[in-house]
């Protein structure tokens, strides 16, 4: 019962990271229909800039992510324009091509000036022990931490989708963005506004994920950008509510399958868990089905 | 039948193109480099280079082997075999080097062995451990492959001895890299002299290089309640696993290989976790010798970090090479074979090596204990 | 169709004519060794890159898991020549069935998938493949497959490439070609005609995985060594490079991109610290400025890339 309960900790604890990338993918996705390989790349930067931060300006934590975020969001701007504007007209393997270049790009720069070797957090978020019953679930209050920012970067973002003038713009262009455009709505800042946020969200992890495990280098962001996509789809690519979920289920299952599976195959399991979601329910699990008009 | 004419161009072209690039310059001994400086291993590449360059620096700075300056020729292998072996071709076919460094895994040092064996080149690894690399399957060695690091099969068996004679260890638990070849050769050695000295491994895990959460393996382990725990990788990873281990309530003594041996360590795993940590290396870096204190302070004045195994093994391995150089006589590949294989008590800083007739290094093995994030020596065995 | 036209005897001659003139220029060491790797390893690539154009060029089907069928081809000859002593033309038989096998079992489920999903999805199976052969120790998991023998020649390489040229080509030019291109086209308008979209499609997807498997068998059978990290997401990137930079669509243009890739690959073997940033800036350069490719606008009969616009390859969900 302990290992189980600390096992589900485990699993929501690298959910919430997996929520959190999968938010900015889905959001590039149902606005402008890209798989945006350098996300995860955005997260790496984060990752670096908090890293930066803390160690050279001493600031503490708080601070840090909220300038690592804001950075990223105006990298991800930057990108946009530079990168994707042009190709947006483009075919879609034409577009997968460059946002894999652009990703390939950020990590080998990133190399080159940096260097290979993994960089470590200086210690801004006190980490304390958490027994419970009776030491056999032990929680580390950064565990804590990760949720709950986790859950309001979430409210915050439902939030500004939901009741604010912009983020009816982002659900409009989603949608159509031929007649948002017709309905006086600027195509370009909202699509803009799309990928600061999503970047945002993606840098935040980054720093997230650079406190808890306390380790980051220049590839890191390949493989969990690899599956927050995975994330992303499972519940539903372009939908919000379904990249949280998506993100905390597969974080759950792949702890699960270490626990109680052979932890060797938990990304086969995670691949075959959205091939088999792919072929069910090709719009994720909180997608409808759209019917396709000749 | 013009796009036929054009692609015949193209052809033509690119024969044209990889022809003759190459000269031999005569007043300078070139060494080619083959390592892993992109992809998923780079680090590890990347570390073995900048040990090489600083002793190569040295080295010409104090006139060169056989009166001539070393040029070192540097590629990437982009961490894939295939490019391995044509980067091997090119080092030996086009830039006419004397010997070939490298590669840093052995997974890609067995896709160049071959081409330097047809060529008749030496190479040499200073990291590729597996013993596969210079014996083949029947028993034969690999005429033109050398290595100066010990073979998984010597260091994972002095892991289990330890385990079972020091630490009086009966149940122990592996968690291993299932992507390093380094990892599975190591724990394959420690689990057979491990079970003949009458101990049982209770749990198995695994991870993925990389991998930043063990936290599922290491609550799986803790389960099974073991005395020891084994973690044969490398320290980007095992940094995390020992503070992850000890977050998690598990107090048992933690071991494992060279792979170990970095500063980072006790960045990653926080200098309260790492303790009772205890890893097999080819020196100490505490050690007071003169010319591991002069390295050091030559290494962190040309990268202004500290060295780790990666970057002191590259350093020797220079030297190393300089050393047979002198013995051959000249900048000839298979007199330097020959002298290779007849190295006998090479001092290097990671300790004084011979080659034996399977072409692997006897060296002396040191086993050093983490206290409060600092390593302190331990012992010290003879082959 | 007679087979002794006009045209085809001036190919036939022109195709052994190279043959002959190759094998004169290795025997005169004017090709060496590393010339004639590098030849081996665009013959490889340019099996890898026209067997994807047929699936992703011809039959539209968006697939970034190539590379899983080539490690099918190279571990099964690997097996078969190292393990069981067969000889090689048995091994790529064998690997080529293989891959094709697989091929189907993709294939099937994958019929609905469209666009990105489908691309996801096949990227996914190729994972999974690599996954498993992490994990399995015959074929000696992480630590890779070692001493694989040495059956694959320049003669191998060369042949085995006008075998595949020729048959993918003779493919698309018949009716099963057409009904391919119809359903990149359009699917449902080539349903609604009459075309069995679903035989085409995996079919192309057999087919595609055939020909990656013999190019997996004469990679293991040349290098000696493969592991599975070599089969991974970055392979399939790399062919399908080839295949978008040569134009999708145009079996001359996969022929020219693996040349001039590789070309490419070797000039920046000199820059090694810099390689990847150079090789990312000439991708997107590419991607930016010629989308269609080299020779993406000879061979394709409808002007695919001109149209902006979210069309093209796969139909959205939309």
């Amino acid at each position: 019962m302990g290992k189980l309960l600390q096992q589900l900790v485990n699993g929501i604890t690298l959910g919430s990271i997996y929520a959190l990338i999968a938010l900015g993918y889905t959001m590039v996705y149902g606005i402008i229909n890209l798989i945006n390989f350098a996300h995860g790349d955005i997260f790496m930067l984060g990752a670096y800039i908090g890293f930066a931060l803390t160690t050279f300006l001493n600031m503490s934590f708080i601070p840090a992510l909220v300038i690592s975020m804001l950075s990223c969001a105006i990298i991800g701007v930057v990108i946009e324009k530079v990168a994707y504007k042009p190709i947006r007209n483009s075919s879609r393997i034409a577009a997968l091509i460059t946002a894999i270049s652009v990703s390939l790009f950020i990590e080998y720069v990133m190399m080159y000036f940096v260097s290979a070797e993994t960089r470590t957090f200086p210690d801004v978020l006190a980490g304390k022990k958490i027994n419970i019953l009776n030491g056999r679930v032990i929680l580390n209050s950064k565990d804590i931490y990760i949720i709950i920012i986790t859950i309001l970067l979430m409210i915050m973002l439902q939030y500004i989708i939901h009741n604010t003038k912009i983020g009816k713009a982002m659900r409009a262009v989603s949608l159509d963005s031929e007649a948002a455009q017709l309905m006086g709505i600027n195509v370009d800042k909202t699509i803009s506004y799309t990928f600061a946020i999503g970047s945002a969200l993606a840098g935040a992890a980054g720093v997230l994920v650079g406190v808890y495990y306390n380790s980051i280098d220049p590839l890191m962001g390949m493989v969990p950008g690899l599956k927050a996509f995975i994330a992303a789809v499972i519940g539903g690519i372009g939908i919000i509510p379904g990249a949280m979920f998506g993100g905390i289920f597969l974080g759950l299952t792949e702890t699960m399958v270490s626990a109680y599976g052979n932890s060797l195959y938990k990304d086969a399991v995670a691949f075959a868990i959205l091939i088999i979601v792919l072929i069910i329910k090709p719009n994720g699990l909180f997608g409808t089905t759209a019917r396709e008009k000749v | 039948m013009s796009k036929k004419l054009s692609l015949g161009l193209v052809f033509v072209l690119v024969i044209s193109l990889l022809a003759g690039c190459g000269k031999a310059e005569s007043d300078k001994i070139k060494v080619g480099l083959d390592y892993e400086l992109s992809g998923q291993v780079a680090t590890y590449g990347q570390g073995l280079v900048e040990g090489i360059e600083l002793a190569v620096k040295e080295i010409n700075a104090a006139g060169g082997v056989l009166g001539k300056q070393i040029k070192l020729v540097k590629s990437d292998n982009k961490s894939e075999n295939a490019e391995t072996a044509n980067v091997a071709t090119k080092l030996i076919t086009r830039d006419k080097v004397v010997a070939i460094l490298g590669p840093a895994t052995s997974g890609n040092a067995k896709a160049a062995i071959p081409v330097a064996n047809k060529n008749k080149v030496p190479l040499i690894s200073a990291s590729a451990t597996d013993d596969d690399v210079t014996v083949d399957s029947n028993g034969n060695v690999r005429e033109f492959a050398f290595k100066t690091c010990f073979n998984d099969s010597f260091q994972g068996s002095i892991l289990a001895n330890f385990a079972s004679d020091d630490l009086k260890s009966k149940k122990a638990a592996i968690l291993l890299d299932n992507t390093s070849d380094y990892s599975k050769g190591l724990v394959k050695s420690f689990k057979e002299t491990y079970t003949s000295l009458g101990g049982t491994i209770v749990a198995e895990q695994a991870y993925q290089q990389k991998d930043k959460d063990f936290k599922a393996a290491l609550t799986n382990i803790k389960d099974s309640n073991p005395d020891v725990l084994y973690v044969p990788g490398y320290y980007e990873e095992v940094g995390l696993i020992v503070k992850q281990a000890r977050e998690l309530g598990i107090d048992v003594p933690v071991i494992g290989g060279d792979g170990y041996d970095s500063p980072k360590l006790a960045d990653l795993a926080g200098k309260d976790a790492l303790n009772n940590v205890f890893f097999t290396n080819h020196y100490s870096s505490k050690d007071t010798t003169k010319e591991v204190v002069e390295f050091k302070e030559a290494f962190k004045k040309e990268y202004k970090k500290d060295p780790n195994a990666f970057n002191a093994l590259g350093y020797d391995l220079a030297y190393f090479l300089k050393d047979a150089l002198q013995r051959a006589g000249e900048a000839d590949p298979i007199k330097l074979k020959d002298a290779l294989a007849s190295t006998k008590g090479f001092k290097g800083i990671t300790g004084e090596l011979s080659i034996d007739k399977h072409h692997n290094p006897v060296k002396s093995i040191t086993i050093i204990e983490m206290k409060d994030g600092e390593q302190t020596f331990l012992k010290k065995q003879q082959p | 169709m007679k087979w002794f036209n006009k045209k085809n005897i001036k190919m036939i001659i022109l195709v052994l004519g190279t043959y002959a003139i190759s094998e004169i220029l290795i025997k005169a060491n004017i090709i060496d060794s590393y010339i004639e790797m590098n030849l081996v390893i665009i013959g490889i690539n340019i099996i890898l890159a026209v067997s994807l154009n047929l699936i992703t060029g011809f039959t539209g089907q968006f697939s970034l898991g190539h590379a899983g069928f080539m490690a099918i081809g190279a571990y099964v000859s690997a097996i078969a020549t190292a393990k069981l002593g067969l000889p090689f033309i048995a091994a790529i038989l064998l690997a080529a069935v293989s891959a094709a096998f697989v091929g189907l079992l993709i294939g099937i489920p994958t019929l609905r998938l469209k666009g990105d999903y489908l691309a996801i999805a096949t990227l996914g199976f190729s994972e999974i493949i690599r996954n498993i052969l992490l994990n399995i120790e015959y074929v000696g998991g992480a630590s890779g497959f070692n001493d694989i023998p040495q059956y694959t020649t320049w003669t191998w390489i060369y042949f085995m490439v006008v075998i595949t040229v020729t048959v993918i080509k003779n493919f698309v030019n018949s009716y099963a070609g057409r009904a391919c291109i119809a359903i990149r086209e359009d699917e449902i308008a080539a349903e609604a005609m009459g075309v069995n979209t679903t035989l085409y499609k995996v079919l192309s997807f057999i087919i595609g995985a055939f020909f990656a498997g013999i190019a997996g068998a004469l990679y293991a059978n040349y290098f000696y060594f493969i592991k599975p990290d070599a089969f991974g997401f970055m392979k399939s990137i790399d062919i399908l490079v080839i295949v978008v930079f040569g134009g999708m669509g145009s079996i001359k243009g996969s022929i020219v991109g693996a040349f001039l890739l590789s070309l490419i690959s070797l000039l920046l073997q000199s820059v090694p610290e810099i390689r990847m940033i150079l090789y990312s800036l000439i991708l997107f350069t590419i991607m930016v400025y010629r989308p269609q490719g080299i020779l993406g606008d000879y061979e394709s009969s409808v002007k695919l890339f001109k149209r902006g616009g979210k069309l093209n390859v796969g139909n959205q969900n939309k």
